[in-house]
């Protein structure tokens, strides 16, 4: 990155600035109507959208990796997993009356000042930082790599601890289900006789547990 | 000006191998798929053996009627097919066939993009599932979106061990630092690769989301025309995408015992081919797994395999240097 914002204009208008421009009003558009359609499988495809246009964005400030990074985690689990999960309630084609909240000013208010802080500190910390788009590329896998494990090794295995956490978190949690010490007085559905030696409670953990642990991997 | 053209030119080359490549190996299963049978297969369209079958299956698909459920979601149901095709066409422009940049576009994290962009093809089998207000169509969906879960893990994992020991990301990077013991060191991750791309293809043994005893056709239950011709269309290039990626990680793309610097595309699309017909061949040999037994096998086998080839990579890896 050079400190060179004398040699442009505020917003000099580049292709690429005039793209970085459009892409992103496509991606805010799209961001508005995920969270005010009245269709809930619409809204998650909208999410397809605007997590689309992030990657768009990350692209243009040439950093290929995290872009694409980007599309693998969130537009091909984390959107799967909302599908599935969407699925599985039988979301209903068209529109479904109760997919309002009654928090949604509270949650507009929390929207616009979450996004007022955002834009003020990247603003703040990026205004006169300008990528050179001719010279090296400056997002590519070796540089990021290289500042991840040499400047924010420690809150990488932090970060890897928590989701490490999570996920064996999850597995006990949905273990604690089949155990028959837990079960209390939670009798398996009536009808579901235990077949030869083969206990219910012996082989539920094995349908039941990786069901859950999938969940975590958004 | 030649650099337009150039560009101009690979994409075309790109486009024309994803028009081209997946008919061959639609065709090459319609023949092999019979052989395999006793049977002979297609043998009167364009008259040599029935090798204008799938062009005439072309020409009739286009001719029927295009139907959309009164119930549907008519946006999302028609849109459906364009996102599970289209990803392949992108991936495509990734894969290196030769040496000296002969790829559509060498990118710096070319593993990922093609990981990424394979991923969102499978959004085209929910959006069919879901769109299309047919219980089966939406069994067919919910078990897309369970076994892509499961499966795309071990894939990144194998890929991941490619890229740790070619100190990598970019394709055709890989295969300028490949060296020929890469196969037998890499076979495992191969192995986990390849079975995870055929679970995230639907292809069998891994096609319970779109079992014909049991849900009919699965997502695509509803579909007719040409809409259902593209998703056949998209199966059968991810087939390609998936054929040329493996051979491209794990068996040297177009390195070969002799021959390598003339003959490499011909390396790679020879290599392409064997797997394309090891596809076919597990379709017509390999009972379908169910979808428990899939997860199980995803979660239990694979997953542990992919670890044990990272292990192994990262030991070696440090070991030569």
């Amino acid at each position: 990155m050079t400190l060179a914002a004398a040699s442009h204009g505020f917003l000099s208008p580049t292709g690429v600035e005039i793209a970085f421009l459009l892409v992103g009003l496509v991606t805010l558009g799209a961001a508005v109507v995920t969270v005010i359609t009245r269709q809930l499988v619409h809204a998650a495809l909208w999410l397809v959208v605007t997590l689309g246009g992030i990657a768009v964005e990350y692209l243009l400030l040439t950093a290929e990796f995290i872009a694409w990074v980007q599309v693998l985690i969130y537009v091909g689990s984390v959107v799967v997993l909302l599908l599935f999960g969407l699925m599985l309630t039988k979301a209903p084609i068209g529109r479904s009356p109760d997919a309002d909240s009654g928090n949604r000013w509270a949650a507009l208010t929390v929207a616009v000042a979450s996004a007022a802080a955002l834009v003020w500190v990247v603003t703040d910390a990026f205004r006169t930082t300008w990528i050179d788009l001719d010279g090296a590329v400056q997002g590519s896998t070796e540089a990021s790599g290289r500042s991840l494990f040499q400047y924010w090794v420690l809150p990488f295995e932090a970060l890897s601890v928590l989701l490490l956490a999570a996920l064996v978190g999850a597995i006990v949690l949905s273990r604690r289900n089949g155990d028959p010490e837990h079960t209390g007085g939670r009798k398996p559905a009536g009808g579901r006789r235990p077949v030869g030696d083969r206990a219910p409670a012996a082989d539920r953990p094995r349908s039941g547990g990786p069901a859950r642990t999938r969940e975590d991997r958004g | 000006m030649s650099d337009a053209l150039d560009i101009a030119l690979r994409l075309i080359a790109v486009f024309v191998a994803f028009l081209v490549f997946p008919l061959v190996i639609g065709q090459t299963e319609h023949k092999v798929m019979a052989h395999m049978q006793g049977r002979l297969g297609p043998m009167y369209a364009g008259g040599f053996h029935g090798w204008a079958q799938l062009v005439a299956d072309g020409v009739k698909f286009a001719q029927k009627e295009d139907v959309v459920p009164a119930g549907a979601d008519r946006r999302i149901f028609q849109l459906a097919p364009a996102v599970a095709l289209l990803p392949y066409l992108l991936v495509l422009i990734a894969i290196p066939i030769g040496p000296h940049n002969a790829v559509g576009q060498s990118l710096d994290a070319g593993i990922f993009f093609v990981l990424a962009v394979m991923g969102v093809g499978v959004l085209g089998s929910l959006m069919a599932g879901w769109a299309s207000a047919n219980k089966f169509s939406l069994l067919g969906g919910l078990r897309t979106a369970a076994q892509l879960l499961a499966y795309e893990l071990p894939m990144l994992l194998a890929a991941a061990s490619v890229a740790m020991a070619a100190g990598t990301l970019s394709l055709p990077g890989i295969l300028d630092a490949f060296h020929w013991w890469w196969v037998p060191w890499q076979i495992v991750g191969g192995l986990v690769f390849f079975t995870a791309g055929l679970a995230e293809l639907q292809r069998p043994p891994f096609d319970m989301p779109v079992a014909d005893s049991e849900i009919i056709f699965g997502a695509y239950t509803e579909y007719t025309g040409l809409r259902f011709a593209l998703f056949l269309l998209a199966e059968y290039a991810g087939i390609v995408v998936l054929c040329a990626l493996t051979s491209v990680l794990f068996l040297g793309g177009w390195h070969g015992p002799f021959g390598a610097d003339g003959l490499g595309w011909l390396w790679t699309l020879l290599k392409t081919a064997i797997l394309a017909f090891g596809v076919i061949w597990l379709r017509v040999s390999y009972p379908r797994l169910r979808e428990d037994q899939l997860q199980k096998l995803a979660w239990t086998v694979l997953i542990p395999l992919a670890l044990a080839q990272i292990a192994l990579t990262g030991v070696v890896k440090v070991v030569i240097s």
